[in-house]
């Protein structure tokens, strides 16, 4: 048997009818089978806005490859893109294995989905290491602070003193994902809540069409073991201590740029497929996008202050991703044919001639 | 076995003893290849510590002109360089041997209890002083240091009667065309050349080096080498690793050979390497690529292979093709790490969790290094699931000769892979059925543009659409199949390669290879044994023949054991099962196959770290068929 194309259909129009995106889809094309979540959990809100933002960026299902690790955030990938492939793997191994399949197939979209048990704990060290080598993907980071298929025990980004469903109070210090991130040189660093649509779906957008490794992490409330008094990723606390650093559009390369933008300073930033994420200042901060330093600054004054501060932080569209850092054929390494791959038989006596 | 006091042809072991770091491995190499090139049969080991400069380390290089190149215990001539060890170094020789060293290091040999040792080992001492040597090979104090090697290497060349028209083109191509170095080493050649030749020529040295035919069309490799150029011809696009002794040299090597021999015109790579955070990743990579549909590996030792283990589960689960290269080394734990053994053989084949199989390749020689290269990955894609291939330290890292390999033409056999064309075709596609009920479903690669194409991969449980389940009749199924699959592995994996004693065996074994476990003669006693084991079989073998002891000989080759050796087994009143670890891994593994015939097997063990000997499988034999006499008599 052979290879597979990986090409979408040249003919795709570019002004699709009103209930269809630029690959000629509807939106239902782009959903999963019924949740098995907890009515009220954080992370099926997480779920439509990943079909949303996939939809208007126009990426086709067949394109996409849905990746996780284990975990109520790893379920999710089930409930999306039905039509795309999916890979539910170990327990803190996503990062690792979205490696080796964008490596050898370069033309898949990644959507990484992991829960804060998955990234901060068992998985913590690809998690960097795949930050330090820039694999091209969008991770997401389905963060409620609690265990919840193990029934609620405290995750590494529970935050000191919060309590537990059963009063417990964690006393050690949370890892906080995006100054992690940040540290280690990721080229997209942004956070936002389950339930600010208006937030997550641009920054998915975006994360889509980032060079490298795009991190959101999503705070994404526990309905069921971290919703109580005490909890710091209840709904509850979350909405009332969620400060948005910007407002965030994204315009499709030839679209019209509608964002409005009467006051405020703005930032664009240009993607590499000619779209822009435009970004509205909101309340005091001060902010660069580009300004790493100042990033951590206020990741670090907006947790002092008892604020939960979503949005952009840090991206860098110039940082070549793994696959461009390998130096790789243009097809992808799966393709590659024997004659491609073999060398011939003067290159093998060539070889040998060194052990005569 | 005494040492023939006259003329000694191609016959001898020697071993050179120095410090780690202090650059004797060149030397060494260019002896041992210098023999090779002149047609002498022979084998380098190189026993090394685990450190980096230092500590003691030997060389150990056996001639033997029917190619029975397995280690032997003792040495014939002993070339002492380091000080730490000479008193200990003298106990490993031979009554009778020559011990050549550097009397300038001012040890304690003159002592009495070396004396004592010497006399009653009537062994003939040398002592060379090297210093005024090395002075007039150069003024250089760094290359000083280097060049001492190559003076041992002059005197051995002519105690030994090397041809030095050889010995001058090994020392130029170890040295790679770099003429000041070329130079200087053959300058401290000829030094230590000259002095054997005046001022020991009055020692009745017995052991020769002549020129033969024999390695006509031979090459001296290293397993590891010949692994790196099996990935590379079989097809590797993909490799994901964590630095580990002994297995690194694999991964080093094909860089080195894929930079050369795989870029397009436009200097793009046709492979990818990573050098991943740990073992975890390394495997978990594999497993991304495999998926994704490219030929991928890792390579590692024992503490990497334990870590692998929950993921050999999900590949074995989710029937991702994938393939692990183990280089085994001492253990339990961190053990001796530059030590051999065949110690991961029971862990390896049932690696991971619940239920697990494996099927494993047990390479024993350079040729099946090289050749299950690609037949891990045939097996791997055919199969989906992960093969893993059980190298060890003494194959992998040691220098063996064997006969030129051959261009690979076997075509790479991608197994059941469906494309859009394909599914546009079928009627349904299951990614976990059964439809040639053979136990091996197909797959669809991610990417694949078709509706019928996408599936969800999940080591939870599954149904034969690949949808969660935990219904226990869906989920037997799966479980059901995956040994169907394990029966089917058995007509696939390398059969067994079966001999039977003669006197030229390590010359003669293709042409006496038997069918299907069906050997032409009747000998009571059967011998199994497995990679590195190989050459100290075949030479026990040759050994128990000269005692009129008629054996057969069935080297398994791969995991699942195979109904054929089941009927070898029947066939002999007692089976010696050759394992180099201490629990007798292979035979515990025979035992549960097939229990029917636990009586017919017995088990050997070598298990010290060092590499086999023909004496420790035969005197067990021998001990074995003693008391087996004693006891019907």
């Amino acid at each position: 048997m052979t290879v597979t194309p990986k090409t979408p259909p040249a003919n795709a129009p570019v002004t699709a009818p009103a209930n269809k995106n630029k690959v000629n889809l509807e939106k239902k094309d782009y959903s999963g089978s019924a949740s098995t979540l907890c009515t009220g959990c954080g992370h099926d809100s997480i779920t439509a806005h990943i079909i949303t933002a996939t939809y208007q960026n126009g990426i086709h299902p067949y394109q996409i490859a849905k990746m996780s690790g284990i975990g109520c955030s790893s379920k999710t990938p089930a409930y999306f893109m039905s039509k795309s492939f999916g890979f539910n793997s170990m327990h803190g191994r996503m990062a690792p294995v979205t490696t080796g399949a964008k490596v050898v197939n370069g033309s898949l979209h990644m959507i990484g989905m992991s829960g804060d048990g998955d990234t901060a704990s068992i998985g913590v060290g690809g998690f960097t290491h795949l930050i330090r080598r820039n694999v091209q993907m969008c991770y997401i980071v389905a963060n409620n602070g609690v265990y919840g298929l193990t029934k609620g025990q405290f995750s590494a980004t529970a935050d000191k003193g919060a309590k537990q469903k059963s009063g417990a109070y964690n006393p050690f210090d949370t890892i906080d994902i995006c100054s992690l991130a940040l540290t280690l040189g990721c080229t997209f660093v942004a956070r936002s809540f389950s339930g600010d649509a208006k937030q997550l779906v641009p920054l998915l957008q975006a994360a889509q069409k980032h060079r490298g490794t795009a991190l959101i992490d999503v705070i994404s409330p526990c309905i069921t073991f971290n919703n109580h008094d005490g909890s710091t990723k209840s709904y509850t606390y979350v909405r009332e201590h969620d400060v948005s650093l910007q407002e965030l559009g994204l315009v499709q390369p030839m679209e019209e740029i509608k964002v409005d933008y009467r006051e405020g300073s703005t930032q664009r930033v240009q993607m590499p497929d000619g779209s822009e994420l435009i970004l509205k200042k909101l309340g005091a901060n001060e902010h660069s996008v580009s300004d790493k330093i100042n990033a951590l600054k206020l990741l670090q004054e907006s947790a002092n202050a008892g604020q939960i501060l979503t949005g952009l932080f840090y991206i860098n569209e110039s940082s070549p991703s793994l696959n461009e850092e390998l130096n790789l054929v243009s097809e992808g390494l799966f393709e590659l044919n024997e004659s491609q791959l073999k060398p011939s038989k003067t290159q093998f006596e060539e070889i040998l001639a060194d052990f005569l | 076995m005494n040492v023939n006091k006259s003329i000694n042809k191609n016959n001898f072991v020697i071993t050179i003893a120095t410090v780690n770091g202090s650059g004797s491995q060149s030397a060494n190499n260019i002896l041992l290849k210098t023999l090779f090139r002149m047609g002498v049969p022979v084998g380098g080991k190189n026993v090394f510590p685990s450190n980096i400069a230092g500590l003691p380390t030997w060389f150990w290089i056996r001639a033997e002109e029917n190619g029975y190149v397995a280690r032997r215990a003792k040495a014939d001539i002993f070339v002492g360089m380091n000080p730490q060890t000479l008193l200990e170094d003298l106990k490993t020789l031979r009554s009778g041997g020559f011990f050549i060293y550097n009397s300038d290091l001012g040890t304690q040999l003159q002592s009495d209890l070396a004396q004592t040792i010497v006399k009653e080992a009537s062994i003939q001492l040398i002592p060379i002083s090297f210093k005024p040597l090395v002075d007039q090979s150069t003024d250089s104090i760094k290359v000083k240091k280097l060049v001492i090697n190559m003076i041992y290497v002059g005197v051995l060349a002519k105690l030994l009667n090397l041809d030095l028209e050889v010995l001058n083109l090994s020392i130029a191509d170890q040295f790679e065309n770099k003429d000041s170095v070329i130079t200087v080493n053959k300058k401290a050649a000829e030094l230590g050349y000259h002095y054997a030749e005046t001022t020991l020529k009055d020692i009745p040295f017995p052991y020769q080096a002549i020129t033969t035919e024999k390695n006509k069309n031979k090459v001296l490799m290293e397993g590891n080498t010949a692994a790196a150029l099996g990935w590379l011809f079989g097809g590797c696009t993909f490799t994901a690793w964590y630095p580990i002794t002994p297995s690194s040299s694999i991964v080093e090597k094909y860089i080195q050979l894929a930079q050369k021999y795989r870029k397009t015109s436009e200097g793009k790579n046709k492979f990818a390497v990573i050098q991943a955070e740990d073992e975890l990743s390394s495997i978990c990579m594999v497993l991304g690529a495999g998926w994704a549909g490219a030929r991928s590996v890792t390579a590692t030792s024992g503490p990497g292979l334990s870590l692998m283990a929950e993921a050999a589960g999900f590949s074995y689960f989710t029937e991702i093709p994938s393939v692990i290269w183990d280089v085994q080394r001492v253990g339990p734990s961190t053990g001796m790490p530059t030590r051999t053994a065949q110690g991961d053989l029971l862990s390896a084949v049932h690696l991971s969790h619940g239920d697990t199989k494996n099927p494993c390749l047990l390479p024993g020689n350079i040729q099946e290094c090289f050749e299950f290269g690609q037949t891990a990955f045939d097996l791997a894609e055919r199969l989906q699931q992960l093969v893993i291939v059980l190298s060890d330290l003494d194959l992998g890292m040691n220098l063996w000769m064997e006969n030129k390999l051959t261009y690979p033409e076997k075509p790479f056999d991608r197994g059941k892979v469906l494309n859009a064309e394909d599914l546009e075709k079928i009627g349904q596609f299951e990614r976990y059925g059964d439809p040639d009920k053979d136990g091996i479903p197909y797959r669809t690669l991610p990417g694949t543009w078709h509706e019928k194409a996408s599936y969800f991969t999940r080591g939870s449980g599954h149904n034969a659409k690949a949808a969660y389940t935990e219904k226990s009749d869906e989920y037997q199924f799966i479980v059901d199949r995956l040994a169907k699959k394990w029966e089917t592995a058995k007509t696939m994996v390398p059969a067994p390669v079966y001999l039977q004693s003669d006197p030229n065996l390590a010359s003669k074994d293709q042409a006496s290879k038997t069918q299907g476990g069906k050997v032409q003669t009747k000998a009571q006693i059967g011998i199994i044994a497995y990679g590195s084991s190989d050459l100290a079989v075949k030479e026990a073998m040759h050994l128990l023949k000269e005692k009129n002891i008629e054996t057969h000989y069935c080297r398994i080759r791969a995991v699942p054991l195979t109904p054929d050796i089941l009927d070898f087994i029947q066939q002999h009143e007692v089976n010696f099962v050759v394992d180099q670890n201490r629990d007798g891994q292979m035979c515990e593994l025979l035992k549960s196959e097939f229990n029917q015939v636990f009586h017919l097997i017995e088990s050997i063990r070598h298990y010290d770290g060092t590499p086999i000997t023909a004496e420790s499988i035969l005197e067990p034999i021998v001990k074995f068929l003693v008391n087996m006499a004693e006891r019907r008599n």
